[in-house]
């Protein structure tokens, strides 16, 4: 029993010494400005702003490769005070769903179609049917989401909508690393990093 | 060696971590979303693993058996985890600032993993010696990172696909994981020639 609790003892602070002086020992020194940036970050960790946390938030903003208005869970008030901070202008809390748009296509409000047929000259890829006097509808899977329908529309009954993603046009996401978006930086650009630095060295 | 590439082979899928013993289920529900997040996840877990049945076998060995306290074994091989963790994460932040982008961040969150915790112990409890500890650690980790970068992958397709709506989100997650325990149920007694 007394063996127990005293080994666990030893065992506890030899861990606690070691840890101490490793801290001092391989302590990294990061940027003034990004820890003072970091700080005013509410460090919930969540990912919101796409990067892997508030740090590296914060690293990316001092770098001046991300905008300040990407923290949902810190809202205006973190804006405002990196604003205050950085001395740049306040922006309006980024929304995420409206930064990533997709593709679009025309859909036709049926009820409030006339039939005019002003649409159906519009199209350049022959996606509008229809008559006169009959109601037109779109063929989504033609639609390009050029717009030109919605000018001749004398009843603006012409909408553009996102399209859905389906599980027959989803993609795996194009690999986007380049030399000047560091942003872009996937995992796998990341570790060919670290085995060339490696080779390096 | 055919020894210890059986071993390998049945830690990884005959009796994996996570679909067969249902250990470290919150990181394979949780950070699956996205396969890179999972791909991150995966290799921290790899690192930590390794290191920490390697080094819970040399307190075992040589501070808890000597000294006849092997009833403090899950309260001493938690502390020794997570020094060790903490100060592998130190060191790599201190060598390498690539690896440690890759790393860092969940380093100190495997630390709590059951998976991690579950390693140590399997590892005295089977009474295995220095390296096949590290080998069952090795495989243990291999087979989590296998299972999670499947995982990741159907769901970032799960994501797109028409799924009913009482069903989306966490319950088609769950039904998923389901459905690959019991597809690696298929591997079970592959393994006979352990014993």
């Amino acid at each position: 029993m007394l063996s127990g609790i005293l080994a666990l003892i030893a065992l506890a602070s030899l861990f606690g010494l070691v840890l101490g002086f490793s801290a001092i020992f391989f302590k990294v020194e990061s940027s003034p400005v990004v820890d003072k940036i970091d700080s005013l970050l509410p460090q919930t960790q969540c990912g919101q702003c796409s990067f892997a946390g508030c740090h590296p938030y914060a690293e990316a903003i001092a770098a001046g490769e991300a905008p300040i208005n990407l923290c949902p869970p810190g809202g205006e008030n973190t804006v405002q005070a990196l604003a205050d901070l950085l001395d740049v202008e306040v922006l309006p809390l980024d929304d995420i769903d409206e930064a990533e748009q997709g593709p679009i296509v025309a859909i036709i409000i049926e009820d409030i179609c006339i039939g005019c047929t002003l649409c159906i000259q519009a199209c350049p890829v022959d996606a509008i049917v229809g008559a006169a006097k009959q109601m037109h509808t779109v063929i989504e899977s033609e639609c390009t989401g050029c717009e030109l329908c919605l000018a001749p529309c004398p009843v603006d009954c012409i909408e553009m909508v996102p399209v859905k993603q389906s599980i027959k046009s989803w993609r795996w996401p194009q690999p986007q690393y380049n030399a000047n978006n560091k942003n872009s930086e996937t995992i796998y650009t990341t570790i060919q990093h670290v085995l060339a630095e490696s080779r390096l060295s | 060696m055919s020894e210890y590439f059986l071993l390998l082979v049945s830690t990884i899928l005959v009796n994996n971590f996570v679909l067969v013993k249902f250990l470290g289920l919150c990181p394979f529900m949780g950070s699956s979303r996205k396969l890179e997040v999972a791909t991150g996840m995966a290799l921290a877990t790899t690192f930590v693993l390794t290191i920490s049945s390697a080094s819970s076998y040399l307190v075992n060995q040589y501070i808890l058996l000597p000294l006849e306290i092997e009833y403090m074994r899950t309260i001493t091989f938690i502390l020794v985890i997570a020094a060790v963790v903490n100060l592998t994460e130190m060191i790599v932040h201190k060598t390498s600032p690539m690896l440690y982008q890759v790393l860092g961040m969940f380093l100190p969150l495997i630390t709590t993993n059951c998976a991690v915790l579950g390693v140590a112990l399997l590892n005295i409890q089977t009474g295995y010696g220095f390296f096949e500890s590290i080998i069952f650690g090795f495989g243990a980790a291999v087979g989590f990172s296998m299972v999670m970068i499947l995982f990741a992958s159907i769901r970032e397709r799960l994501a797109a696909a028409d799924v009913p709506e009482i069903f989306q989100g966490a319950p088609i997650a769950l039904i998923t994981a389901g459905i690959m325990s019991i597809a690696f149920l298929g591997f079970s007694g592959l393994d006979k020639g352990l014993n």
